[in-house]
């Protein structure tokens, strides 16, 4: 079972079991939701921004261990950063999962990663890649809306 | 007598004999497609090696040969169904998909309009929903549903209502998701009754029971070859000879036409009329054999052996795991079929299937495209193991350890 305890690494399963920052925020808020249309995999991010800084996430929503725990994973990195350093976790993460040495991040980008280094083990079930990435593609469109 | 012996068929397919990931691949996924035997693999080799020329258009020896073994599968899929009009109303398509959509394009148009209605059924698949709502937007047809009950039957109790106005029933003979198995016959009367036809999706009937489409009544059926241990690439559309005879044709090219001027074209008799461009000829070979195969099993056979394996399936599942894995489906084999979708409390379906890979177990995770249905039951999505006839009861035994797995694995 050497293959799935890559996937499902303790922090991932923690995060699924018990995610961090459920819920909504009131508007001003922006509300984003994304889904997987293949799946049916479906996440909501409530985001608020104020002065540049991502002040509060919430998320909602409903999926697989794999894209529940990234998005619960994803809401505790970002949440405090500023929106810039917000969008450079965002284009970590998706280096990780997609980029060109999507197969072995190096030591110090894992540094980088802090908790979301759990979800490296992705890689090597390309069919959950998009579950991973989900939650960070709809947060994107959120920043997004924040700075319209 | 036949001689139906679902370890001699198992010993026909050849992926059966695969180690996936140090296990022995146990294969619960007929419902999405099934394996071929060696008879069908071998067919299509045979023809590709020896007989393979375009049909219906060369006089040499093997373009006569390569047109007679199309049309002996279309002869052998006619006998196959006991379509009443023989083999010019089966149509080959692409699949089953493909059928939906020449039903809905070409008969549809001709013979709806604005405010006629097709009625549905909740626990459709997307291929029998989708055309229906593209006519709806092209030309202003109802579409209508048949509710689906708590125990996962058609909600038939205001049938005469619903068929107010109706045209055309479009319905599963068996639904992919919950296995359910629904009452054609009695849709037909109801239908018939009131002047409307009515279209049976059939690609989840027709390899596990037998089909007779006399008895059934039906105007139409479609079905896809891939789901009947035939090649993926062709499905058969079956209309009764008059209706399709009035028919337009679907896609237009070679092959489908009477005659061409610089002032248009006239179009072939059926089953030519549908059946535009170079036909897929080797796929139709391998559905002959499949067909050739299926009869040498025995339908009935097969399907007594199905209901025997899902009898088996449901009562394991449910004394193992204590209710904990919940079908979504009739709790028993009557008037259901080898399908068995189950949902797992604090387990998402993704998750048991990729557990279950790691177990050399095949299922499928998803809305298996019946985003209505799921949406009926407040689901989305299940996990869902289906059977053929090469499954075993050992397959089961598979199946039951790995989940023991994957709800260890998720404190389930
Ligand atoms: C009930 C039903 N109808 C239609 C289809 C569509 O078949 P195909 O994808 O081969 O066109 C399927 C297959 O998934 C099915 O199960």
């Amino acid at each position: 079972m050497s293959g799935l305890d890559d996937l499902y690494r303790e922090i991932i399963l923690d995060h699924y079991r018990t995610p961090r920052n459920r819920g909504e925020l009131d508007p001003p808020a922006v509300r984003v939701e994304g889904f997987n249309p293949l799946c049916g995999d479906e996440i909501v991010v409530y985001l608020a921004v104020t002065d540049g800084v991502v002040t509060d996430i919430k998320l909602t929503g409903q999926g697989c261990s794999i894209s529940q725990a990234s998005s619960s994973l994803m809401s505790a990195a970002v949440k405090g950063k500023s929106v810039d350093e917000a969008r450079a976790v965002i284009g970590t993460f998706k280096d990780l999962m997609m980029g060109p040495s999507a197969t072995e991040p190096t030591p110090s980008e894992l540094r980088k990663l802090g908790e979301l280094a759990a979800l490296a083990g992705v890689v090597k079930f390309p069919v959950r890649i998009k579950c991973a990435t989900l939650a960070w593609n709809t947060l994107t469109q959120a920043l997004d809306e924040t700075s319209n | 007598m036949s001689t139906f012996d679902p370890r001699l068929v198992r010993g026909d397919i050849a992926q059966l004999k695969r180690v996936v990931n140090g296990y022995p691949l146990t294969y619960l996924d007929s419902g999405a497609t099934s394996l071929p035997p060696r008879a069908v693999v071998e067919a299509m080799d045979r023809y590709y090696a020896l007989h393979h020329a375009n049909v219906h258009r060369g006089v040499y020896q093997t373009a006569a040969e390569a047109t007679a073994l199309y049309e002996d599968a279309r002869s052998a899929v006619a006998r196959f169904l006991n379509a009443p009009g023989g083999a010019s109303e089966i149509i080959f398509t692409k699949n089953c998909t493909e059928s939906f959509n020449l039903l809905a394009r070409s008969w549809g148009a001709a013979n709806l309009t604005a405010g006629d209605v097709v009625l549905l059924t909740e626990m459709e698949h997307h291929a029998n929903i989708v055309p229906w709502f593209q006519l709806r937007d092209a030309i202003g047809i109802e579409v209508r549903f048949i509710g689906v009950t708590d125990d996962f039957r058609l909600d038939l109790t205001n049938l005469d209502e619903l068929l107010r106005g109706v045209k055309l029933v479009s319905v599963t003979a068996m639904s992919n998701v919950l296995g359910t198995i629904n009452p054609i016959r009695e849709l037909a009367d109801a239908a018939h009754a009131v002047g409307a036809l009515l279209a049976v999706d059939g690609a989840q009937s027709v390899a596990h029971s037998p089909t007779d489409l006399v008895a059934m009544d039906c105007d139409f059926l479609a079905f896809s070859a891939h789901k009947m241990l035939g090649p993926t690439g062709i499905g058969v559309f079956w209309g009764r000879q008059a209706l399709l005879d009035a028919m337009p044709p679907f896609l237009g090219g070679g092959g489908m036409i009477g005659d061409v001027s610089v002032n248009g074209f006239t179009s072939a008799p059926v089953p030519a009329r549908f059946e535009a461009g170079t036909p897929p000829i080797a796929e139709a070979v391998g559905l002959g054999a499949a067909v050739r195969y299926l009869e040498g099993l025995s339908m009935a056979h097969v399907a007594a052996h199905e209901a025997h394996l899902t009898a088996d399936a449901l009562t394991r599942l449910n004394d193992r795991f204590d209710g904990r894995v919940r079908i979504i489906g009739p709790s028993t084999v009557d008037r259901r079929g080898g399908v068995i979708s189950f949902d797992i409390e604090g387990v998402h379906p993704h998750d048991i299937s990729q557990v279950l890979d790691q177990h050399g177990v095949c299922v499928r995770p998803g809305h298996h495209c019946a985003k209505p249905l799921m949406k009926r039951f407040g689901l989305n999505a299940t996990a869902r193991a289906s059977f053929g006839p090469y499954s075993l009861t050992s397959d089961t035994d598979a199946l039951l350890d790995a989940l023991d797995d994957a709800m260890t694995m998720f404190g389930a």
